[in-house]
C-alpha cells in the first residue's frame, strides 16, 4: 500500500498531480482513493489531496502518516512534515521552499520544479515534473504506464500530451 | 465487466441516477454536493430529461413532488442546511406516498455550521426529520462504487414501497474519487407503470389524486398504520449490513458510511496488534440492522464501540439494538474533523489498558 | 325534450364545501368550462393549494395533486416538465400565492414555465378564520388587524399582477373580477386565453380573480360582491398587465 499526500497552493496543480496517480492506478487495475481538501481553503490557501494505492481494496481514505509527502509550498511542508512516517519520502519544491527539512529519518528530495518546468517551456507543468521525480523515487508505476496515463487523461486535448509527457520525463530523469 | 471510470462520489451518484431512469432533477447550490446539480444540468439534457436550478431548496423538493407524483423518476440533492429546508416537502411526499430519491451529502452543523464532512444529520435522516410520523429508506454508502450500486436500485425500492429513499453521505463521500463500474442505462419501458400517478388521463372514476390531507381522524390513523406496516416490511426485506471479522471479536467497532471504512482499517490494525476487533457497518441506517447487533451482543463480543462524526446520535440506535447486554462506548469527532484509523486504534488500546 | 343547459363535465358531482356567497364556486366553474371547451379531456393535471380551495381535488374532474402551502407553482413545474403535453394548472389563494408562496410564483413566472395559474384574491385568509392576507386592503378589518389594516404596522397590500408584469418570462397576465355578471363573462375569456396559451406553448399565463369572502368579511353575499366591485377594484385595477403575442 502506498499512502501519499500532495499539498500546495491552489493553482499549483496538486489535485491533478494526485489524480494522475489515481488514473494510473485504475489503468493498472489497482485499488485507489483520491480525497481532496475542499472549500474556502482552495481559494488562495493550501490545497491538498490524499491518494492511497493498494492491490485489492482501500478501506480508510484518511491518511494519518503518509509514506510520501509532496510539498509544493512552505505552508504545506510545515503542515505535514512531521506526519510522514519513518523511512518515508518527502519531495520538496525548492523553487518556493528555501528551508531544508530537519528530519534525518526520511528520504528528502529537493526539486527546483518551477525552474525545470520553465526550461522545457511549460511553466504550468511543475506538478508533472514533481510527478516524474515521485514515480522514479517510489517505483510505484513504470515510466511507460505514466506516459500512457498522461496521454489518456489528455486525450480530449491532444496538443497538451507531448509537453506534459516532456515535463514528466524531465522530472523522472532528473 | 464494464470499463472502470475514475469518478467523484457526487458525479457517480448523478450518473447512476440517470442510468437508473432519473429524468427530473431540481436542486439549489450548496457545498459540498454541487457536482451533482452541475452534472445533472448537462447530463439530463442529453437523455431528454429536465434539470431545474430552483429558486430554493423548498421549491426543489416540491418540484420533485410534482414530477414524481406525475410518475417520473425524480430526485433532488443537497447538504445539511438545505435538507432542513426540504423537510416540509419530504413530510408531504411521505404523506402522499410519492417515490423519489433525496441525496444528503452531510456537512457539519448546527446552523450554517461548516462545509467539512460530518454525520450530524443522523437523527434527522433516520427518525423522520420533518413533521409527522414517517420514515424513509436511508442508505449510507461508504464508497463511490456503493454510491453507484445503491443509487441504481433506489428508485426501484422507492417505487416498491411508495416512499422517498435517502442516500446519506457526507462531504468526504461526495468529493472522493474512486474507480467505479457503471451499470447499464435502464430501459425506461421496463419500469413498471404507476396506476396512481397523475399522468393526465384521469377522468371520473379513473381520477388520480396525490394528496396528504386526511381530515377524518380514523382515516388518518389508518394511513399511519399503513405506513408503519410498510416500514415493518421494509425492515424484513431491505436491511443491509456489512459484518467484518465479527464472529470471534472481543470488541465490535461499529460505524456507517465513510466512517465505516475508516473503522475497517482500524480493525485491520488492531488485529495486527493482537486485538480481536470486528466491525458492523450498517448499509441501511433505516431500517437499522438490529439483528446483527443482537447476535453479536449475545455472543463472544465483550463490548461495542460506536464511532461517528457526530456527538452521540448513531450510538443511540446501537444501544437500542444491544439492549444493555454489553457496554457500548462512544468515539466521535465533530465540526468537520475526521478521525483516522490510527485515532480509533489509539482510543481502543488506551481505553483497554 | 332537448338539453339546453348542462353542468360542465370537468366538475365532479361532489357537493362543494364553500360558504354561501363565496366566489370559489364560480371560479371553479370557469376553469372547468374552459377545460371542457378546449377539448383537453384526458390531458389535464391540476394542483390544489392550501387554504379554502384545499379540497379542489374533490371538485375538478381530472388528475389532481394537492401541494404544500404556497408550493403549487413548484409542484406544477415538476408535473409539466415530466409530461409536457399535459395541460397543468395551479389554483391558489392569496395567502398561499402572495405570501408563503411568493418565491415560487415569481420564479415559475420568470422561468416562463408553460403552466396556467389561477389566483383567487379575496383579501383574507379564509380557511384559517379571517386573518390578514398579503392583499388585505388598507383599513380592512381582519382577525389579526382588528382595527383595520394599517400600513405603518401591517405593511401595504401586494399587487401581484403588477409585480409579475415586471418580469420577462410570463406570456399573459390579467386581473379580472367575479363581482358582477359582466365581469364574470370577462373572467371566462381570460381563463380561456390562459389555457389556450398553454396549449399553444406560449408559456406562463396568470389570471387573478378578485373574489369575495362574505363569511370572513362579515357581509351578506350582495354586500360582498359590491365590496369586490368597488373597494377591491379601486385597489386592484382590472385589465391585462402583460400579453405576448
Amino acid at each position: 500500500m502506498e499512502k501519499l499526500i500532495v499539498a500546495g497552493f491552489g493553482g499549483q496543480g496538486v489535485l491533478s498531480l494526485g489524480q494522475m496517480i489515481a488514473y494510473a492506478a485504475m489503468y493498472e487495475d489497482k485499488a485507489v482513493t483520491w480525497l481532496p481538501s475542499y472549500g474556502p481553503e482552495m481559494r488562495g490557501g493550501t490545497a491538498n489531496c490524499s491518494v492511497i494505492v493498494d492491490d485489492v481494496s482501500v478501506a480508510s481514505p484518511i491518511i494519518a502518516n503518509p509514506d510520501c509527502l509532496i510539498a509544493m509550498n512552505k505552508p504545506s511542508l510545515d503542515k505535514f512534515v512531521d506526519k510522514v512516517k519513518k523511512g518515508g519520502l518527502i519531495l520538496v519544491n525548492s523553487s518556493l521552499i528555501s528551508d531544508k527539512v530537519a528530519r534525518d529519518d526520511v528520504t528528502i528530495i529537493y526539486i527546483d520544479a518551477n525552474e525545470i518546468a520553465h526550461k522545457i517551456g511549460n511553466d504550468k507543468a511543475s506538478n508533472l515534473v514533481v510527478l516524474g521525480v515521485y514515480i522514479k523515487a517510489s517505483g510505484l508505476f513504470e515510466k511507460d504506464v505514466m506516459l500512457s496515463t498522461i496521454a489518456k487523461v489528455f486525450a480530449a486535448k491532444p496538443k497538451f500530451i507531448p509537453s506534459n509527457q516532456a515535463a514528466f520525463l524531465a522530472g523522472y530523469e532528473m | 465487466m464494464a470499463e472502470k471510470k475514475l469518478m467523484k462520489g457526487n458525479e457517480a451518484i448523478a450518473e447512476a441516477a440517470v442510468r437508473a431512469g432519473c429524468r427530473f432533477y431540481a436542486g439549489y447550490p450548496i457545498t459540498p454536493q454541487n457536482e451533482i446539480p452541475e452534472y445533472m444540468s448537462w447530463r439530463l439534457a442529453e437523455v431528454g430529461g429536465h434539470f431545474v436550478q430552483s429558486e430554493s431548496e423548498v421549491a426543489a423538493i416540491n418540484m420533485v413532488f410534482g414530477s414524481a407524483g406525475a410518475g417520473g423518476r425524480a430526485m433532488t440533492s443537497s447538504s445539511s442546511p438545505g435538507i432542513s429546508l426540504k423537510q416540509e416537502g419530504i413530510s408531504y411526499i411521505c404523506g402522499a406516498e410519492i417515490p423519489c430519491v433525496i441525496i444528503n451529502m452531510v456537512r457539519s452543523g448546527p446552523g450554517l455550521g461548516g462545509i467539512q464532512p460530518a454525520q450530524c444529520d443522523y437523527f434527522q435522516a433516520t427518525k423522520g426529520g420533518g413533521h409527522g410520523d414517517y420514515r424513509m429508506l436511508v442508505y449510507a454508502p461508504s464508497s463511490v462504487q456503493e454510491c453507484v450500486d445503491l443509487m441504481y436500485t433506489s428508485f426501484d425500492k422507492a417505487e416498491k414501497y411508495r416512499l422517498p429513499v435517502m442516500i446519506l453521505g457526507d462531504g468526504m463521500l461526495g468529493q472522493i474519487m474512486e474507480a467505479v463500474s457503471l451499470p447499464p442505462m435502464r430501459d425506461l419501458n421496463t419500469i413498471p407503470k404507476k396506476k396512481w400517478a397523475t399522468t393526465g388521463e384521469g377522468f371520473g372514476d379513473t381520477r388520480r389524486i396525490i394528496n396528504s390531507l386526511y381530515i377524518v381522524p380514523d382515516e388518518l390513523e389508518a394511513m399511519n398504520i399503513k405506513l408503519q406496516n410498510i416500514y415493518d416490511s421494509m425492515a424484513v426485506n431491505e436491511t443491509l449490513v456489512e459484518e467484518y471479522l465479527v464472529d470471534d471479536a472481543d470488541i465490535i467497532l461499529t460505524a456507517y458510511g465513510t466512517v465505516g471504512r475508516i473503522a475497517k482499517s482500524a480493525v485491520d490494525i488492531l488485529r495486527e496488534q493482537g486485538v480481536k476487533a470486528g466491525l458492523i457497518r450498517p448499509i441501511t441506517v433505516y431500517p437499522f440492522p438490529t439483528a446483527s447487533f443482537q447476535k453479536a451482543a449475545s455472543g463472544k463480543a465483550k463490548e461495542f464501540l460506536a464511532i461517528e462524526l457526530s456527538m452521540g446520535q448513531y450510538i443511540e440506535d446501537v444501544k437500542l439494538s444491544v439492549e444493555g447486554k454489553k457496554p457500548v462506548r462512544f468515539f466521535g469527532r465533530s465540526g468537520g474533523n475526521i478521525m483516522s484509523p490510527e485515532d480509533i486504534v489509539a482510543f481502543v488500546t488506551k481505553e483497554n489498558k | 325534450m332537448s338539453i339546453v343547459f348542462e353542468k360542465t363535465s370537468f366538475l365532479t358531482d361532489t357537493s362543494m364545501h364553500y360558504c354561501p356567497g363565496c366566489t370559489h364556486g364560480i371560479a371553479h366553474r370557469l376553469v372547468a368550462e374552459a377545460l371542457e371547451e378546449l377539448g383537453v379531456k384526458g390531458h389535464v393535471v391540476g394542483v390544489a393549494p392550501v387554504g379554502c380551495a384545499v379540497f379542489a381535488y374533490n371538485y375538478f374532474n381530472c388528475d389532481m395533486q394537492q401541494a404544500a402551502h404556497g408550493r403549487a407553482p413548484a409542484v406544477a413545474t415538476g408535473i409539466k416538465l415530466t409530461d409536457p403535453d399535459n395541460i397543468v394548472f395551479a389554483y391558489q389563494g392569496d395567502g398561499d400565492l402572495a405570501s408563503i408562496g411568493i418565491a415560487e410564483i415569481i420564479h415559475a413566472a420568470t422561468r416562463g414555465t408553460n403552466i396556467t395559474v389561477i389566483f383567487i384574491n379575496n383579501a383574507i385568509y379564509g380557511m384559517t378564520g379571517g386573518q390578514m392576507a398579503p392583499t388585505t386592503l388598507i383599513g380592512q378589518k381582519a382577525t389579526t388587524c382588528v382595527y383595520g389594516r394599517n400600513a405603518e404596522t401591517n405593511g401595504n397590500p401586494i399587487k401581484v399582477c403588477e409585480l409579475l408584469a415586471t418580469l420577462t418570462g410570463p406570456s399573459y397576465i390579467e386581473r379580472v373580477s367575479l363581482g358582477d355578471v359582466k365581469s364574470v363573462k370577462q373572467a371566462k375569456k381570460a381563463v380561456l386565453k390562459a389555457f389556450q396559451n398553454q396549449i399553444d406553448g406560449k408559456g406562463f399565463s396568470f389570471v387573478e380573480m378578485l373574489s369575495s369572502c362574505p363569511t370572513n368579511w362579515h357581509m351578506t353575499p350582495t354586500q360582498a360582491t359590491s365590496f369586490v366591485s368597488n373597494e377591491m377594484q379601486n385597489m386592484f385595477p382590472l385589465g391585462v398587465f402583460k400579453e405576448v403575442e
